[in-house]
């Protein structure tokens, strides 16, 4: 018989206890893959539903195709969305004002500058990215006076979360009005009856150049963000404030400062995404708040805090918003959206690259 | 004609008492001086008033009912139990066509090709109230299970998701309530009364009372029916919030943890709470419905059905009825004022651009924001405040 050495008996016992059936089920059901898995199963219905209805392949892979022309301007305002989630922990239901101001913006400048000759196969000119380039830091700075004016105060004041929604939700019909009084309730187009044809590409899809440019110009921003958050300073800041805002604080981060750069930067992507929403349909002063579920939608789905996330998250939302169009009303996009974001709600609240148990 | 305005004065003592009723501090005295003045309100108006601006004063009070009852419901989820419903349209909407569905006869004939519905149930009034309460009740159920549990902001998300598809189905579903066409004909409880030939079931000398009323004079009878409405319920949520039940769901508001820790259930309590909330707002909904005869999905838009009703509770007092009620009719009357204010500047805005005038309508938005925003910054508690003690056996 082996008597314990004194080492042995001073370990602390470690009480392991086999996880009981509930909550081992739980665990794989809160899985990624399973949501991954889940996900997928909405696809499949939605592939198998287009498939009934007699939908040829090669439109579901059209549709497939602008899908990531959408999810890419979801994408783009999402981003600003959870940044400003994460680092200031509430959500900003006036995001989807941003996103129809920034159209507007461009609209209003375009109106200013000299119109080119568009550039074919594109629909138009050189002057509407340079109006894009003018309309993304005023967003941003239109972004930053609602901080400050409005957001600051309730910080100052220490206030309860949902305050700040409300303050985000009075903001939201505050620059509502505005664009009504500005440009009516009509729609508007940036280039009004100029063709713009459908381009064939292998396996057949039809897509149009502008919805090239819109994919490109969103990657370009992509990489741009990617390039602003991992390599630089206030990019750095930034994830540090919005994973944990008093440790930042303690290491010298000025928080106030990387709010500020916060809002600027998400109202400049907002502005960039209702632009291409602009150029790829129309203007209408509603079109933020229809593009807000979506951005939320991702947003949850990449998990807070997290602008790649939402990325992929936005891309996942669009194109499953575009194939259903293949059978459902186009107007019911946000409910299909909607259906995904219960989806993650029910299955992993923390999203596709939350930590588990966040 | 004198008999015309005595009828209206007896018709008006009942909101006109309950009016007072609602002013007055609560004391000892309250009903004993809120009765005569009522009284005395509901003759002035009746015969000081031109029959015009009285009119106009009727169908004010009945918005602002059909509004006290939404910002009533609110304040079960919002002010009592914290959760930020930012889809208060879709219970709105939903208590509207649940029951207009239920009281409308089906059409049949020629006029079924202009107006496609589900069912229609030609059911009594009553029924089609309880029937908005029931199906709101499983709406906000439905929604509260997946969400309840989780983070509080989620809710809000969560909710201006419901509202939006509620609408874009009943814009987009032919079948199921005429939509994006109006829905028409929605009865009137009651409205045999201004009918020359009366209801069978009144007896004689009742009858001889409402008989110099005309069809014209409806909103009347109809403020009377609204006014009980909104007295029954407000008296039922408020016993409701002075009851344990209502003092657990400010624990759960204030102190989750120690609430779970003393052993209440918080997310079943949290869904309580949000359906009971909803049920209020669906029965402001079929009030609504009967009120204005014809629906269509315009009506529950963000800005109406969910925003002015978010400002009213946070004007009048989030977590306290009264404010609640009181708020419906000061937001209401400050959005009814608006439009005589954007009349008046229009003619400025003129000036300024040529198609400024035409949008002269979204200043009043912008007002009503700015008085959210303001609201927000500067009073969050509101009008009336919080009572911090709730029961009568506890004195400060």
């Amino acid at each position: 018989m082996a008597t314990p050495t004194p080492q042995e008996r001073e370990r602390p016992t470690v009480v392991t206890r086999t996880a009981r059936p509930g909550e081992r089920a739980r665990a794989l059901v809160q899985s990624r893959a399973f949501l991954l898995l889940a996900i997928a199963v909405v696809f499949a219905v939605l592939v198998v539903a287009a498939q009934l209805r007699g939908v040829s392949a090669e439109r579901l892979l059209s549709l497939a195709a602008w899908g990531v022309m959408l999810g890419g301007i979801i994408g783009l305002g999402s981003i600003g969305l959870t940044l400003v989630y994460g680092v200031l922990k509430f959500p900003n239901f006036s995001h989807g004002a941003l996103v129809t101001l920034g159209a507007y913006f461009t609209f209003a400048f375009l109106a200013w500058l000299p119109q080119g000759e568009p550039l074919t196969p594109l629909s138009f000119g050189w002057e509407f990215p340079v109006a894009l380039l003018v309309a993304m830091p005023l967003v941003g700075l239109v972004a930053m006076a609602v901080d400050r004016v409005v957001y600051r105060r309730l910080r100052r004041q220490n206030a309860h979360l949902v305050l700040f929604a409300m303050a985000s939700l009075a903001m939201a019909f505050f620059l509502r009005s505005l664009i009504y009084i500005a440009w009516g309730p009509d729609f508007h187009f940036y280039y009004p009856g100029r063709p713009n044809p459908a381009l064939t590409l292998p396996f057949n899809i039809r897509v149009r150049a502008d919805q090239l440019f819109i994919l490109a110009l969103a990657l370009v921003m992509m990489l741009g963000v990617y390039l602003l958050l991992e390599r630089t300073r206030i990019g750095k800041a930034m994830r540090a404030t919005a994973d944990n805002p008093e440790l930042a604080q303690v290491r010298g981060i000025n928080t106030e400062r990387v709010i500020a750069w916060t809002w600027l930067l998400g109202g400049a992507l907002a502005a960039a995404g209702g632009t291409m929403y602009g150029l790829s349909s129309q203007l209408r002063p509603e079109m933020g708040f229809w593009l807000l579920l979506p951005m939320f939608a991702a947003t949850i789905m990449g998990g807070i805090g997290n602008p790649y996330g939402a990325l992929a998250g936005a891309l996942i939302i669009g194109v499953a918003h575009q194939v259903s169009t293949a059978f459902m009303n186009p107007t019911y996009g946000p409910a299909v959206a909607f259906v995904l974001m219960v989806i993650v709600l029910l299955v992993r609240p923390q999203g596709l690259f939350g930590r588990s148990g966040g | 004609m004198a008999t015309l305005a005595l009828t209206k004065a007896l018709l008006l003592i009942v909101p006109a008492v309950l009016l007072a009723l609602l002013v007055l501090p609560a004391r000892r005295w309250r009903l004993a001086v809120a009765v005569p003045l009522g009284v005395a309100l509901a003759f002035a108006a009746s015969l000081a008033l031109p029959s015009g601006i009285l009119a106009y004063v009727v169908s004010f009070a009945i918005m602002g009912s059909v509004y006290a009852l939404l910002s009533l419901g609110l304040n079960v989820q919002w002010g009592y139990t914290g959760h930020l419903n930012f889809g208060v349209a879709a219970f709105f909407a939903i208590g509207a066509f649940t029951s207009a569905l239920m009281t409308v006869e089906a059409p049949t004939g020629i006029a079924a090709q202009y107006t496609q519905m589900a069912f229609g149930l030609g059911l009594p009034f009553l029924v089609g109230v309880a029937a908005a309460a029931l199906v709101s009740a499983l709406l906000a159920f439905l929604v509260a299970v997946p969400v309840l549990r989780l983070r509080l902001d989620f809710l809000a998300i969560a909710t201006i998701g419901i509202a939006e598809i509620i609408r874009l189905i009943f814009q987009n579903e032919r079948w199921l309530a005429n939509g994006p066409q109006p829905l028409r004909g929605i009865p009137q409880p009651l409205h045999c009364l201004v009918r020359s030939q009366g209801c069978d079931w009144l007896p004689e000398w009742a009858m001889a009372l409402f008989e110099p009323l005309s069809p014209r004079d409806y909103p009347l009878i109809y403020l009377v029916i609204i006014a009980l409405f909104v007295a029954v319920l407000y008296l039922l949520v408020e016993r409701a919030c002075r009851s344990p039940w209502g003092r657990m769901l400010r624990a759960i508001r204030d102190e989750e943890a120690s609430a779970a820790m003393n052993g209440k259930p918080v997310t079943f309590v949290r869904i309580q709470s949000f359906v009971v909330g909803a049920v209020v707002m669906g029965i402001a909904g079929a009030l609504y419905a009967h009120y204005v005869v014809t629906i269509d999905y315009s009506h529950f838009h963000a800005l109406f059905a969910t925003f002015l009703v978010w400002v009213m509770l946070m004007l009048g007092g989030s977590g306290n009825n009264r404010g609640a009620v009181v708020g419906g009719f000061i937001v209401w009357g400050v959005w009814s004022g608006t439009a005589f204010l954007a009349n008046a500047i229009e003619p400025l805005l003129a000036l300024i651009a040529d198609d400024l005038p035409r949008r002269a309508a979204y200043f009043r938005w912008l007002l009503v924001a700015l008085l959210l925003a303001g609201i927000v910054l500067y009073r969050p508690q509101g009008l009336l405040r919080e009572e911090k003690r709730v029961s009568r056996y506890l004195r400060e």
